[in-house]
């Protein structure tokens, strides 16, 4: 996969994950066309299409647009599946997950596709494996500020 | 100082902004409090800022003074620091940035951390943007971390040093110990990943290739466990194993089978399980059939297990999921040149395809029928492409006019159906068809001379029903110019001639004149059919009267055309037949194809003397193709120490005359001046005359050859080149041969 991109019905951008070295510049224009491109297809069109010289894979939940641009030899459907995976493991951690959850919780979105996807590729294709490395992470977080802060009000 | 606002806050704030304007507002002015932060190296709310920056920064507005601040965070000891820095960096920094370098050290670190989240960070972050040097910095930490037992680190070092060598390829090597053992791993996670690793070794490196074919058995295996063990509630995606995992196994094998016969062999049975066994009534199935099918049709498949992957395909057209009839062409579309004949069992169902709703699909679906059309079906395909080609929406119209044209010109059943099909195209897609089409057609025409008077009377009727399609008028123009007598006499044998006459006919032409829909190429079309109707028709007056108006015209070709033809009535009136008389028969040759060399008269050192017209502003110009002999009279001629040659006619064929004078140069008597005359005395303009000369080695000391080339034309403007490259290419030459470029002249 070249890059990731999570977009509203508007065209607001709420993620991008880029594993291809991109100007700012270019990722701005890529995603600018993109995002018109895709907002432009009817409901009852297929989730693919050709775009410059990649694959473009998208699929839409709710509000939300999941894009994803993959390479010639990448497997189409099981990309539908990757995407499919991301929206169940958000879903599950934030218990019925919907757009305003990755507005608020960006950084979260962020983490959890970093515990699912690394380098463009899945790294690990149990859903409770993923859950549980970020629940665990997220504890070290938790218990680390609480230590923190109870040491500075001491 | 008041703590920094918090980022939800922030965020909760900015989506109250109702303008751009407002919100650009509330940006600058937390940028400035987050700098001013920045600023006085605070390290509690470092985090929280670097947060902030990186939602503002998602939104459109610049952050790179937050770049520095996320190395920081990541040399922090604080995990949620870490966690911040490292995302920050991924979003903000890439390898362009200097700054980036300085992770380095950091990632190292992290990389030996005490802690598997941290370390989990620091491979994430290098596999995602890691540079080049950086990769050659860290690539042994990876490299450690790859024989690691705790498989959560494992995973993700495998898919670091995949982005590794994907970086730089050299050390590929270093991580070929490590994969020893990668496929006896339990864990899903790391098989997973590893067969990512093994695959993007296979494929960027021969050797790797052969060394892990011996893998396959280990990996048919695998996948074997995968579809017979039973529900694994861990694994399970609609009742499928690991689908990702299938697939990527799937992927490895295609690759190490590809030219092996044994492997091909050894994975035979599993990808006729696979094939048979999964369920497909999900996506996640068919994913998995799609890849199998991919896997068959790469590697040396037994024919049996070909048509069984072809039929899954068949079977993939007729799903109600578009994306899986997507799919579907697309690798029929892969297929149809080697297994052509059980992709053409399909075919019905594929040009149903061409009805689809989605533009995708209906492309694949063109391209496919195009490459599916054959002696025997040309007909029927020839319908539905044909209807396609009228219902379809403009993007694809002038692909489907030239796969039309050129089906129809392979296959076509009879001379008159090939004639139908054209004006059926021309008429309906008319403005979509290619430039070079209209010189095709107007070939094909020439060389169907039974044709010509059905053809001149179907292409008349066309114009007097729409005149605004351009190529469809200028192959009717031209054909009225060649063919108008045909037209008055009645002639047509195919269907009831009609009554026209030949101030109908006159009429028609200069309305194309003054028509604002003809373009001026058109125009010329129109002009010089009138003027070759003057040896065709009776009412010459009228055609002189039309074309002497055109002398004043403010377009330059028009006018250039009328005023030779003016004085091709005033002056040269008993050339004027002559000149105007049919075309004859034009040989067909390649249009676009590199130039070939021709053997002519048994010699073995050919040159090739090609003329190649696409015309562009001019009437289509006679194709011509000759094979000049120079090199025998060259070579022979000019080691007699070439005194006094007499000049010889090397060509003289359809109009174009080649002459060739020899002489000595001066001052230099050691030079042989060869000198080209070629003359064009036809009506028509050659135009792009290309001259390439392939001369035998010839002795250093005795000669240089000095080539030069005139063109002297009939009367019109004539661009030439002469071709050096054609002397590399054939490597025959020793010496220095210098090739000047030939001068174009206007009379």
């Amino acid at each position: 996969m070249q890059f990731m991109l999570l977009f509203s019905r508007q065209g607001k951008l709420r993620l991008q994950k880029w594993y291809v070295p991109l100007s700012d510049k270019e990722k701005k224009k890529i995603t600018r066309e993109l995002v018109q491109t895709v907002l432009a297809r009817k409901p009852k069109m297929c989730s693919f299409l050709e775009w410059r010289d990649l694959k473009i894979v998208y699929k839409r939940y709710a509000s939300l647009y999941f894009c994803c641009a993959i390479e010639d030899q990448d497997n189409e459907l099981i990309t539908l599946e990757i995407i499919h995976r991301y929206v169940e493991l958000l879903d599950k951690y934030f218990g019925s997950v919907c757009e305003l959850d990755i507005i608020f919780n960006f950084e979260k979105a962020y983490f959890i596709l970093d515990e699912f996807l690394l380098g463009g590729e899945a790294q690990e294709t149990s859903k409770k494996n993923v859950l549980k490395a970020i629940e665990q992470a997220d504890l070290l977080q938790e218990s680390e500020d609480e230590y923190l802060s109870v040491k500075i009000f001491k | 100082m008041p703590a920094p606002i918090r980022l939800r806050e922030l965020i909760r704030t900015i989506r109250t902004a109702r303008t751009q304007a407002e919100e650009r507002e509330m940006i600058q002015k937390e940028c400035a409090a987050i700098r001013s932060s920045f600023r006085e190296e605070d390290n509690t709310y470092r985090c929280r800022n670097v947060a902030k920056l990186l939602y503002m920064h998602m939104l459109g507005y610049p952050a790179h003074f937050g770049q520095l601040e996320c190395l920081k965070l990541i040399a922090s000891q604080k995990f949620t620091d870490k966690r911040i820095g490292y995302l920050g960096a991924m979003l903000l920094l890439d390898e362009r940035q200097d700054v980036h370098l300085l992770m380095t050290n950091c990632i190292k670190n992290d990389l030996n951390h005490s802690t598997q989240y941290v370390q989990g960070l620091a491979l994430c972050t290098l596999g995602c943007m890691g540079s080049s040097e950086m990769c050659r910095d860290l690539a042994g930490e990876v490299e450690k971390l790859l024989k690691t037992s705790n498989s959560y680190l494992r995973k993700k070092a495998a898919l670091c040093a995949v982005h590794v060598i994907r970086k730089v390829p050299e050390l590929m090597e270093m991580f070929l110990p490590a994969t020893k053992n990668l496929l006896s791993e339990k864990n899903h996670g790391v098989l997973h990943t590893s067969v990512v690793l093994l695959t993007e070794m296979c494929e960027r490196s021969p050797d790797m290739l052969s060394h892990f074919r011996k893998l396959v058995p280990q990996l048919v295996r695998i996948l074997k466990n995968l579809i017979m063990s039973g529900y694994s509630p861990e694994h399970d995606v609609s009742g499928i194993s690991d689908p990702f995992l299938q697939v990527r196994i799937l992927r490895l094998l295609r690759i190490l089978g590809r030219s092996d016969d044994d492997s091909s062999e050894a994975m035979n049975d599993i990808l006729a399980q696979v094939a048979t066994n999964t369920e497909t009534s999900k996506n996640v199935g068919n994913a998995i059939l799609y890849e199998t099918v991919l896997t068959i049709m790469d590697i040396k498949s037994e024919s049996g297990l070909r048509v069984l992957a072809i039929n899954i395909l068949g079977r993939f057209l007729l799903n109600n999921d578009k994306n899986i009839r997507y799919v579907a062409l697309t690798s029929l579309l892969k297929t149809v040149q080697t297994d052509h004949n059980a992709v053409q069992r399909h075919r019905s169902t594929i040009v149903d395809c061409l009805k689809d709703l989605d533009v995708s699909i209906k492309r694949r679906a063109m391209e496919l029928s195009f490459a599916l059309v054959n002696g025997n079906n040309i007909r029927g395909m020839m319908k539905e492409l044909l209807y396609f080609l009228d219902s379809c929406d403009p993007e694809f119209k002038a692909d489907c006019a030239s796969g039309v044209f050129l089906a129809a010109e392979k296959y076509a059943p009879s001379k008159r159906w090939h004639i139908d099909t054209i004006m059926r195209v021309l008429t309906t897609a008319g403005s979509y068809v290619r430039d070079d089409s209209v010189p095709n057609l107007i070939q094909l025409i020439t060389n169907s001379v039974e044709m010509h008077a059905y053809t001149v009377q179907r292409l008349y009727k066309a114009l007097l029903d729409d005149i605004s399609q351009q190529p469809l008028v200028q192959v009717s123009s031209w054909c009225i110019g060649e063919y108008g007598d045909l037209l008055v006499s009645g002639q047509c044998e195919e269907e009831e001639p009609i009554q026209v006459t030949e101030d109908e006919v006159l009429d028609v032409l200069e309305g194309l004149l003054v028509s604002n829909l003809s373009t001026p190429v058109t125009r010329g079309y129109a002009l010089t059919a009138i003027m070759k109707l003057s040896t065709r028709f009776s009412s010459v007056n009228r055609i002189k009267k039309v074309v002497s108006i055109y002398g004043s015209s403010i377009d330059v070709e028009l006018q250039q055309r009328a005023v030779e033809y003016n004085a091709l009535f005033k002056k040269y009136d008993h050339m004027r037949p002559a000149l105007l008389e049919r075309m004859p028969i034009m040989e067909k040759t390649a249009t676009n194809g590199p130039t070939e060399i021709v053997q002519t008269n048994g010699e073995t050192e050919p040159s090739v003397l090609d003329t190649k017209h696409p015309p562009p502003v001019t009437q289509p110009a006679n194709q011509v193709r000759a094979g000049v002999i120079i090199s025998k009279y060259a070579g022979l001629h000019l080691c007699n120490l070439y005194i006094g040659i007499p000049p010889m006619t090397a060509y003289n064929k359809n109009g174009l005359k080649i002459e060739f004078t020899f002489e000595r140069a001066n001052p230099n008597p050691n030079i042989a001046v060869i000198t080209i005359h070629a003359s064009n005395s036809t009506e028509a303009d050659m135009t792009d005359f290309v001259f390439q000369a392939a001369v035998p080695k010839v002795s250093r000391h005795s000669l240089e050859l000095i080539l030069k080339c005139l063109i002297m034309k009939h009367s019109r403007f004539v661009q030439s080149k002469l071709c050096h490259s054609i002397l590399k290419t054939l490597n025959l030459v020793e010496s220095w041969v210098n090739m000047s470029e030939c001068e174009s002249r206007l009379t």
